[in-house]
């Protein structure tokens, strides 16, 4: 019998696990924290009312994450990975910030130049520039994976730890400290109400979800991901579908770098999206993404980094810190991948041997 | 005699490549650097990248099993490694206790990983990147700050020098003899054991090897054991070095490792290379560095650009030999 | 009279795996000092029959003798134990370290744990020099020929102790006459040592330079054991193929046209077309409206010359011309846009994308062409979808079903209903019926001369001879990697074999 209803085909999509693991959280917190769902209307001297509360500070602060997960889950669908994302960030930052400040050269500068309510170059070119140089770094990613045929974790790793250094380069090796107010509005501002951020989040997973799903790209990745010379004899140019996936994913960086540096009101080449790699991953995995590539999901993806953020806030309001999650996100990310590999599966076939080949003709 | 010296300059090729490599770029720092020309600065090589050689020789051997092998947690152990022992004698533990004890932690460590890339599929990059992760999240877990060494011991190794004979003023430090010891132990497990021979059957051709009867799955586990060794000896002397532990400690080290065996002629494919080429990767890693240092006016993150760098050139490098190689 | 003596006798051997039974009660006996031929074509069983001898499969029923006594092979290692030596087509050695450690390796010599080099050195050369082959055992193996690399695994499987049986799968498919020849004087040695040979091949010359008996496999069943002499080779293909001589006496014609309509439209020309160890120089044309059946055993250069057409190699010698157009840019994306489509052998890895659906797939082609931008919508998937689905008879409970759950014979229907969306002018088919139960057979025969008729050319390879020449107006035959001969008209199978046989 098959099952058209709305919860069957919801409990076989990609993005239900992660609801689950969102919904556990939540149900956890309001558990141990009731006051953790608390919502409020704020007045805000310079963004007017807006809505206040944990649940807005997870979407605002997680938008960095999500966009950094959709691109990677373009990446990780072809068969390969990123772990640039955290430097692109900071690469990112830092070209808005050193083009924002007034005081760059040798220049004496007096304090008051420093913290100078204006900007050297006009705003949108800011913008241009902070998405460019993301993208030109998704680019040479691509280029070496896709033509120099270099593996994708060597290609990008490469960029991982070079990238900071470009960072503070840019820089010249200083912490950057931004003041020019129109450029917060995108870490800080609301609109309706609600954060920027999250409105920046839904335009990209919109703006991505209509190129991979609207066009023929989604299908190309998915294919190139699970038999890329299949896909090549098909007569499709695996190499570009490639190629466009890192660019991407260096795009949507420099878009979560924009949003970061403007949150934080700085750009700092060491620390900015520093260990942010490891979150995408896990929120890609945990989305349902095979590592292998294949199948994937954007919108389960974009709910796994909801679901890590969620985690991280909770662990953060119960006093832990940050760093001694990493311990704990590693372990999770092997036990997700265990969890959905051939192997898991073989074991699971064999535990429930009697009901597996009922649920196969159940399709 | 000629024919045997053709098939060694053969055999040989790469390896004698990067010592010319390392010459060269020794020789044109002390050009234009004459400080470099004290033998201290040669010495000095060894003395700053310790670390990086007990790491790099454990990656080689990881590098050379082929199958996509690599250790990017190289990093995050020496950190883990640092911290807890630098906690453990900040407790009041003996250090002939701390040091046994750390080593294990390496191989278990190691052979945790090798399990995991073995028997359960997974591909080496996310299991070592995932225990870089764990390792360094341990280390902050252990203590968020840097935690510094006062004991006795580790500072009699860390800070008395020993002085070259024949060469004045010229010195090194206890620690600085762990590498070249693992070196040496290194060479022989490569050349002179099964296992080493193993590595390199599998890093050739997996199947074959399996085909061969070499007991394959094993070694798979025991080189990355053998790569946890490494990076705990390596977190033991960089802790040694600093007289502290800190979980941010050797941040990058997995890159300039990776670099070192690159340039030092190993192919990331597997098979081809050795620990000696690893040697002079080092070696050259470390002159870049200090002829940046010399300069003063170039910063340090130029390193890192300058490491990724000769990353690809190296692996560039490496590509056309394969190619002519295939083509001949 | 000298009994000749059974060094192995394999009785009754039955082996099936899900879905096939691949020996089906075979018997083999291999004689001290013989060389043995194992033949047959794709699927007949020979594979399975050694890995059976060689403890890699376990038979359902059946027994095997080693020098007259009964043994259980229980595992590759076991098998070496027992005597047995396997040398496999890809040399399974490793091609980065000395061909004495390739030959040692795994029981190096030892001295006080540490690896003996010069003693290994010593042991390596005195087993080289037994087979009297010219090497140098410190140089490392990648640096010698495929020819050399494979002698030393023979010295390799010998060099453990008392070998008895040597199998050799294979060997030569690498090889040219030289190296082929230098195989055979190492063969013929072994053979006066009184070891056994068997000899798994499909070039027929070298069954009949170098072996003593032939045992043919067809479809899992033994056909026969023949002694080399007394078999000619017309005989020995058509036992391979499955016909009786008196089947070929009556003849099959090729299907010829009444009328023929004056000047066929040349679409496809190929001159001198080649590519170095796969095909030798070939000139093909290809008309409109008509089926080129292609014959020829496997590893006669088939698939090379397909994929040469289409585009998947680039060839380095010769010219392709295309509708008048000659083609600089091989690629499949080019020749899709030409027209061109390949149905290609290996539906696994080259065929379908098995985590795809069936609609996935079957539009994919037609995808590539439209490009990236210009998505097929929904509706135009699912009309797709649905015509080829009944129009092949793919039997799946939905197209929106993984490929990879589909039995093989549906997913070759698949990969055809690929390449057919496209609506190509030239479709090249490369063993399109095989895994394919027989009613589906005939519905792609069918198709397949309807197509023609509806002005495509198609290209019909397969080794099953029956339907090429049902299928074909023209049949190109190959052997060796070389095209043989080509003939239209009244031709019949007797004289297709004799070409493939080499006999023309």
């Amino acid at each position: 019998m098959k099952q058209t209803s709305f919860f069957g085909r919801l409990r076989r999509s990609q993005i239900f696990w992660p609801l689950v693991a969102w919904v556990l959280i939540l149900v956890f917190d309001a558990i141990v924290e009731p006051g953790f769902f608390k919502l409020g209307i704020i007045e805000d001297p310079v963004y007017g009312k807006h809505l206040y509360g944990n649940l807005v500070d997870i979407f605002n602060n997680g938008a960095p994450l999500m966009l950094v997960a959709i691109g990677m889950t373009l990446v990780i669908a072809t068969g390969g990975v990123d772990l640039s994302v955290g430097a692109v960030i900071a690469i990112s930052a830092a070209m808005g910030a050193v083009l924002i400040n007034p005081a760059l050269g040798n220049q004496l500068i007096t304090n008051e130049i420093l913290t100078r309510n204006a900007t050297n170059t006009p705003l949108p070119l800011i913008i241009l520039a902070t998405l460019a140089a993301g993208t030109v770094c998704g680019l040479w990613n691509g280029f070496l994976v896709s033509r120099a045929g270099i593996q994708p974790m060597v290609a990008t790793l490469i960029l991982m730890v070079a990238g900071r250094g470009i960072a503070q380069l840019i820089t010249n090796g200083q912490i950057m400290t931004i003041y020019y107010t129109p450029y917060f509005w995108f870490g800080n501002g609301y609109i309706l109400g609600l954060p920027v951020s999250i409105f920046i989040v839904a335009g990209v997973l919109l703006l991505a979800w209509v190129l991979v799903r609207k066009t023929a790209i989604g299908l190309f990745i998915e294919s190139v991901g699970i038999n890329a010379k299949s896909t090549y004899y098909s007569g499709i140019n695996e190499r570009n579908v490639k190629l466009l996936a890192y660019t991407f994913c260096g795009f949507c960086g420099a878009i979560a770098g924009l949003i970061l540096s403007s949150y934080v009101h700085s750009a700092d080449g060491n620390n900015n999206g520093l260990n942010y790699e490891l979150d995408a991953i896990l929120a890609v995995v945990m989305g349902g993404t095979l590592m292998t590539g294949g199948r994937f999901s954007l919108f389960a993806s974009v709910i796994g980094a909801v679901v890590i953020w969620t985690f991280t806030v909770t662990v953060y309001s119960l006093g832990v810190p940050a760093n001694a999650l990493l311990a704990a996100k590693a372990v999770l990310v092997l036990l997700v991948i265990l969890l959905y590999s051939d192997y898991t599966r073989r074991l699971m076939n064999r535990v429930f041997e009697r009901g597996g080949s009922q649920h196969e003709a159940a399709h | 005699m000629k024919q045997r010296t053709r098939t060694f300059i053969f055999r040989n090729g790469s390896l004698m490549l990067t010592f010319a490599v390392f010459v060269l770029t020794y020789f044109v720092g002390s050009q234009l650097y004459p400080v470099m020309r004290k033998p201290q600065v040669f010495f000095n090589l060894f003395i700053n990248d310790s670390s990086l050689l007990l790491v790099s020789i454990g990656m080689t051997m990881v590098i050379l099993s082929g199958g996509g092998g690599i250790d990017l947690s190289v990093g995050g152990m020496i950190a883990l490694t640092g911290t807890a022992s630098a906690a453990l004698l900040r407790g009041g533990a003996s250090p002939y206790l701390v040091i046994p004890l750390m080593i294990v932690m390496g191989l278990a460590f190691g052979t945790l990983m090798g399990t995991i890339i073995q028997t359960l599929k997974v591909q080496p990059f996310i299991v070592t990147l995932m225990g870089y992760y764990f390792a360094r999240g341990m280390a902050y877990i252990i203590s968020l700050t840097s935690v510094t060494i006062t004991n006795e011991v580790y500072k009699t190794f860390a800070l008395t020098p020993i002085h070259i004979p024949f060469i004045p003023n010229a010195y090194i430090y206890p620690t600085t003899l762990v590498g070249p010891i693992m070196l040496v132990v290194a060479i022989y497990l490569s050349f002179f054991t099964r296992f080493g021979r193993t590595i390199y059957a599998m890093g050739n051709n997996e199947q074959s090897a399996i085909l061969m009867g070499l007991p394959v799955a094993r070694t798979k586990i025991m080189v990355y054991a053998f790569s946890g060794l490494c990076s705990a000896l390596g977190g033991i002397v960089f802790s040694m070095s600093l007289l502290a532990g800190y979980g941010q400690h050797a941040s990058g080290m997995e890159l300039d490792s990776i670099a070192a065996v690159v340039i030092g002629g190993t192919s990331l494919s597997g098979g081809v290379g050795n620990v000696i080429g690893t040697l002079f990767g080092v070696l050259i890693h470390g002159t870049i560095v200090s002829i940046l240092q010399f300069n003063g006016t170039l910063s340090s993150w130029w390193t890192r650009i300058g490491v990724g760098v000769l990353t690809l050139i190296a692996i560039g490098v490496q590509s056309i030999f394969y190619l002519r190689a295939k083509r001949s | 009279m000298n009994e000749p003596i059974n060094v192995v006798k394999m009785l009754g051997i039955t082996k099936s795996f899900p879905g096939v039974m691949a020996l089906d009660d075979v018997d083999f006996t291999l004689r001290k000092g013989e060389i043995h031929a194992l033949v047959g074509e794709n699927g007949a069983g020979k594979t399975t029959l050694i890995k059976v001898l060689t403890g890699v499969e376990q038979p359902d029923t059946g027994t095997i003798q080693l020098d007259d006594k009964l043994v259980q092979v229980r595992s590759p290692e076991h098998s070496q134990e027992l005597g047995i030596s396997t040398v496999y087509q890809e040399v399974n050695l490793c091609t980065n370290i000395s061909v004495a450690e390739n030959i040692m390796l795994g029981r190096e010599p030892r001295r006080f744990g540490s690896i003996n080099w010069s003693k290994m050195n010593d042991l390596a050369r005195n087993a080289i020099n037994r087979l009297s082959i010219d090497v140098d055992v410190n140089q490392p193996l990648g640096n010698y020929s495929v020819a050399i690399q494979q002698m030393v695994a023979i010295t390799r499987a010998l060099e453990i102790l008392s070998a008895k049986v040597l199998i050799l799968d294979e060997p030569t498919s690498s090889l040219d006459i030289h190296e082929t020849n230098l195989l055979f004087d190492v063969m013929r040695k072994l053979q006066n040592e009184g070891i056994g040979i068997i000899f798994i091949t499909h070039f027929l010359d070298q069954v009949y330079e170098i072996a003593d008996r032939i045992t043919v496999l067809r479809n899992g069943k033994l056909v026969g054991t023949y002694e080399t002499g007394s078999l000619p080779r017309v005989e020995l293909v058509a036992k391979m193929l499955g016909r009786s001589l008196t089947e070929l006496d009556a003849m099959t014609r090729v299907r010829s046209r009444q009328e023929d309509t004056g000047e066929k439209q040349q679409l496809v020309e190929a001159k001198g077309l080649g590519l170095a160890r796969s095909l030798e120089p070939v000139d093909l044309e290809l008309y409109a409206s008509e089926v080129l059946g292609v014959a020829g055993l496997l590893g006669s250069g088939r698939t090379e010359m397909a994929g040469l057409i289409f585009g998947i190699d680039a060839p380095d010698s010769g010219s392709l011309v295309v509708d008048g157009e000659e083609v600089t840019k091989f690629s499949p994306l080019e020749s899709l846009k030409r027209g061109i489509a390949l149905c290609p052998e290996d539906r696994k890895a080259e065929g379908i994308v098995g985590d795809l659906t069936v609609r996935e797939n079957i539009i994919l082609a037609l995808q590539a062409r439209y490009g990236w931008l210009k998505f097929l919508s929904m509706q135009r998937q699912n009309e797709l979808a649905d015509k080829y689905i009944q129009l092949l008879g793919i039997v799946t409970p939905s197209p929106e079903q993984r490929v990879s759950n589909l039995s093989g014979g549906n997913q070759q229907k698949v990969i055809l209903a690929r390449w057919l969306a496209t609506n190509p002018k030239v479709l090249i088919l490369d063993e399109p019926t095989r895994g394919v139960d027989v009613g589906a057979k005939t519905e792609i025969q069918r198709l397949v001369m309807q197509l023609s008729e509806e002005g495509k050319s198609c290209v019909f390879i397969s080794s099953e001879l029956e339907e090429v020449l049902r299928v074909s107006d023209r049949v190109a035959v190959l052997r060796d990697r070389k095209k043989v001969a080509e003939y239209s008209g009244d031709v019949d199978d007797k004289t297709l074999i004799q070409a493939m046989a080499g006999e023309a």
